[in-house]
C-alpha cells in the first residue's frame, strides 16, 4: 500500500503518539520506502516453516509464584511525575 | 607509572592486585583523561566522580582482595543498563530524570567483583540507531576521526574505551550495537549468546534479540569482563542455566589456529563491500591462515532477507516494550494534559525522539490486525531459516568470519536523512541476533585508504564464547595495530 499522511496519523493514534503535519508527510514517504523494502520477504519460501519467535528453544523456565517485597514503596514512587505519597496520581480518566 | 590509562584492563588489575598502583590513582588517571578528551568526544552522559573517588579510597584502605577479579577497575556502562542511585536515561528525554531504585544483574556482578562504575556512556536513544546520532543529549564523535560517527548504538561505550577514558565498558547488542561501534572505533566487542548474560535491569528494546556484552581494548580484557557478567539469573527467564567456562584458561590453552576451519560466507564477502574493508578483512583471514587456520567457503543464503526480517521483529518488539513509557510511574510527563489518554499522547510525543517514534509506529503497524501474518509471522518464519543457515554452516566450519560493516565509519550527518539507508548498513551484524548466536568483533587493522579502523567479526555456535575469545586472542597478535586514536592527538 501507499501511505498517506492520514494513514500515518492513524498509526500514530494506535501508538499513542501525535505528530506535526510536516512529520506526518515525511514519515509517509519513509514508511513507503521501508515497508516497500520489507515486502522483499514475500520472495522467501516459507511454506511449512514454523515461526521462530525467540532464539531459546528449550521450554521457558518456570518458578513458584511467590510474592516478594524487593523494593520500598518510597523508592518506587520517587521516579513518578506525580504521587500522593502512597499512589501514582494521573489526570482524570473519564 | 606515567599514565595508568595506557595499561590494558588485564595489566591494570595485576598492578592493583600486587599493590604497584592504587585504585585512587586508577580513577584519577581516568578522570584526567576524561577531562582532556570529553569536550571533543561527548562519549559520556554522567561521570559520578566523587562516588568513584570514594569507592577507590575505600578499596585502597581495605587492601587488595584476590577474590575480586576486577578489584579497583574503573568501567563505563552504556546508559541503558540500570545503576542504582545513578541516573539512567537510555539517551532519551523521556527518562532524563530517571534514577533506578536497583542495579541491573550485570552491575551487581561488577560491583561484587570490585569494579568501580566510573561513567554512564552515551547511546542512540533506546539503543535504536547505528551511529549514536540519535541520542537526545547530542552525538558522540569517533576518537579516530572527530568528523565521523563512532557507530552505534553503543557508540559512547566504544569511544570511551578507545579514548582510554575507562578500562572497559558494557554495551548492548540488539542488531550489532556492540560489534559495529567496536569496528568503527577500533576496539574489541563481544555479543554473547542469547541467554549467556542476564538482561535483568537492562531497559528492553527487542527482547528476543537484546544481549549485554563487553567492549574493551584487547580480547583478553573482553574475556575478563565476560567472566564476571556471564551466568544464570533466575530474574531473567531467558537466562541460560549452564556453567560458565574459564575464558582466560581457554585463551591460554590455545597456542595457534592449527586446523581451525574458518567459514567465509559468500554473502558477506561479495558485492557492496567497500574495497578497503574487504582488503583489511582478507588480510586478517590471511593472518589466520598464517597461524594454521583453513578458510572454507560456506553459505548463508537467507542473508538477503536479514535486514527486512530484523527490522520487522525489532520494531514489533520495540512498539510493545516502549508502551510502558506513559508518564505515570517514571519518566517525562506533559503537565498540561487534562485527561489520561491526552497525557499519554503528549508525554510520549514530546519525550521520544524521531527514530524511536518511527520504530514504534512501524512496529505498531506490522503487528496490527490484517498485517500481522504478512509481516511479523512471515519474518518469524524467515528467522528460522536464517538460524538454520548458521546451524548448517557450522557443520562444516568451526567459526564464521566476515566484515562487521560494509563501510568504515561515515561522517556525522551522512545518513540521518535516510533511515532505510542507515538500516541497510546493519546487513552483516543483524543475522547473528536473529539466530541468538555469539559474535566477537576485533580490529583487522587500519583501512589502506582512509586509515580508519576496520573490524572483523567471528561468529560461533551457541555458547562458544570460549572458542571465539581464544581464536580472537591468537589472531589479535598477528594483526596490524591501530595505535593511539588520531582524532585526539
Amino acid at each position: 500500500m501507499q501511505f498517506t499522511p492520514e494513514d500515518v496519523a492513524g498509526i500514530a493514534k494506535l501508538a499513542r503518539l501525535s505528530l506535526a503535519e510536516d512529520k506526518l508527510a515525511a514519515f509517509a514517504g519513509q514508511f513507503n520506502d521501508i515497508l516497500g523494502y520489507m515486502e522483499e520477504l514475500g520472495q522467501a519460501d516459507t511454506a511449512g516453516v514454523e515461526p521462530l519467535y525467540g532464539p531459546v528453544e528449550q521450554a521457558p523456565a518456570l518458578r513458584e509464584d511467590v510474592a516478594r517485597k524487593d523494593y520500598d514503596r518510597a523508592d518506587i514512587l520517587a521516579n513518578a511525575p506525580r504521587t500522593d505519597g502512597t499512589f501514582f496520581i494521573v489526570p482524570k480518566i473519564v | 607509572m606515567s599514565d595508568l590509562t595506557a595499561l590494558t584492563l588485564t595489566q591494570l588489575r595485576k598492578e592493583l592486585a600486587e599493590g604497584r598502583a592504587t585504585c585512587a590513582a586508577a580513577v584519577d588517571a581516568c578522570l584526567d583523561r576524561i577531562a582532556a578528551t570529553e569536550p571533543r568526544l561527548s562519549a559520556l552522559l554522567a561521570v559520578p566522580a566523587d562516588e568513584a573517588r570514594a569507592q577507590a579510597a575505600a578499596r585502597d584502605a581495605a587492601g587488595p582482595d584476590p577474590a575480586k577479579p576486577l578489584w579497583g577497575v574503573p568501567l563505563a556502562i552504556k546508559d541503558v543498563i540500570c545503576t542504582k542511585g545513578l541516573r539512567t536515561t537510555c539517551g532519551s528525554r523521556i527518562l532524563e530524570n530517571f534514577t533506578p531504585p536497583y542495579d541491573a544483574f550485570v552491575i551487581r556482578r561488577l560491583r561484587e567483583a570490585g569494579a568501580i562504575i566510573l561513567a554512564k556512556a552515551n547511546m542512540d536513544e533506546f539503543a535504536m540507531g547505528s551511529s549514536t546520532e540519535n541520542s537526545a543529549f547530542g552525538p558522540t564523535r569517533n576518537p579516530r576521526d572527530l568528523e565521523r560517527v563512532p557507530g552505534g548504538s553503543s557508540g559512547g561505550s566504544a569511544a570511551a574505551v578507545t579514548a582510554r577514558q575507562a578500562f572497559g565498558a558494557l554495551g548492548t547488542d540488539t542488531g550489532g550495537s556492540i560489534r559495529q561501534p567496536a569496528s568503527f572505533c577500533g576496539c574489541v566487542g563481544l555479543k554473547p549468546t542469547y541467554g549467556r548474560v542476564s538482561r535483568f535491569g537492562c531497559v528492553a528494546y527487542g527482547s528476543s534479540l537484546d544481549q549485554i556484552g563487553p567492549l574493551t581494548r584487547t580480547v583478553g580484557d573482553c574475556a575478563a569482563l565476560l567472566q564476571v557478567i556471564a551466568g544464570h539469573d533466575p530474574a531473567d527467564s531467558t537466562s541460560a542455566d549452564r556453567p560458565v567456562p574459564d575464558y582466560q584458561a581457554a585463551i591460554q590453552a590455545r597456542g595457534d589456529l592449527q586446523g581451525l576451519r574458518i567459514g567465509l560466507p559468500a554473502e558477506y564477502w561479495g558485492q557492496g563491500l567497500d574495497p578497503e574493508v574487504e582488503a583489511a578483512c582478507r588480510g586478517a583471514i590471511a593472518a589466520a591462515e598464517g597461524l594454521g587456520a583453513v578458510a572454507v567457503p560456506v553459505a548463508l543464503p537467507h542473508t538477503k532477507f536479514a535486514v527486512a526480517t530484523y527490522y520487522i521483529v525489532a520494531m514489533a518488539e520495540a512498539s510493545s516494550n516502549l508502551a510502558r513509557f506513559d508518564g505515570v510511574r517514571y519518566g517525562f510527563r506533559d503537565t498540561e494534559a487534562q485527561e489520561l489518554i491526552e497525557m499519554y499522547v503528549k508525554s510520549r510525543s514530546q519525550g521520544f525522539g524521531e527514530e524511536v517514534q518511527r520504530r514504534i509506529m512501524l512496529g505498531t503497524y506490522v503487528l496490527s490486525a490484517g498485517y500481522y501474518d504478512a509481516y511479523y509471522r512471515k519474518a518469524a518464519q524467515v528467522r528460522r531459516l536464517i538460524r538454520q543457515d548458521f546451524l548448517q554452516a557450522f557443520a562444516t566450519c568451526d567459526v564464521i568470519a566476515g566484515p562487521a560493516s560494509p563501510v568504515p565509519a561515515w561522517k556525522l550527518g551522512a545518513l540521518t536523512a535516510d533511515p532505510l539507508q542507515m538500516y541497510l548498513m546493519d546487513i552483516f551484524t543483524i543475522s547473528l541476533n536473529l539466530a541468538g548466536l555469539p559474535g566477537l568483533c576485533l580490529p583487522a587493522g587500519p583501512g589502506q585508504d582512509t586509515g580508519l579502523p576496520i573490524g572483523l567479526q567471528l561468529f560461533g555456535p551457541a555458547f562458544a564464547e570460549d572458542l571465539l575469545l581464544s581464536v580472537g586472542a591468537q589472531l589479535e597478535t598477528a594483526l596490524p595495530r591501530l595505535g593511539e586514536p588520531k582524532g585526539l592527538a
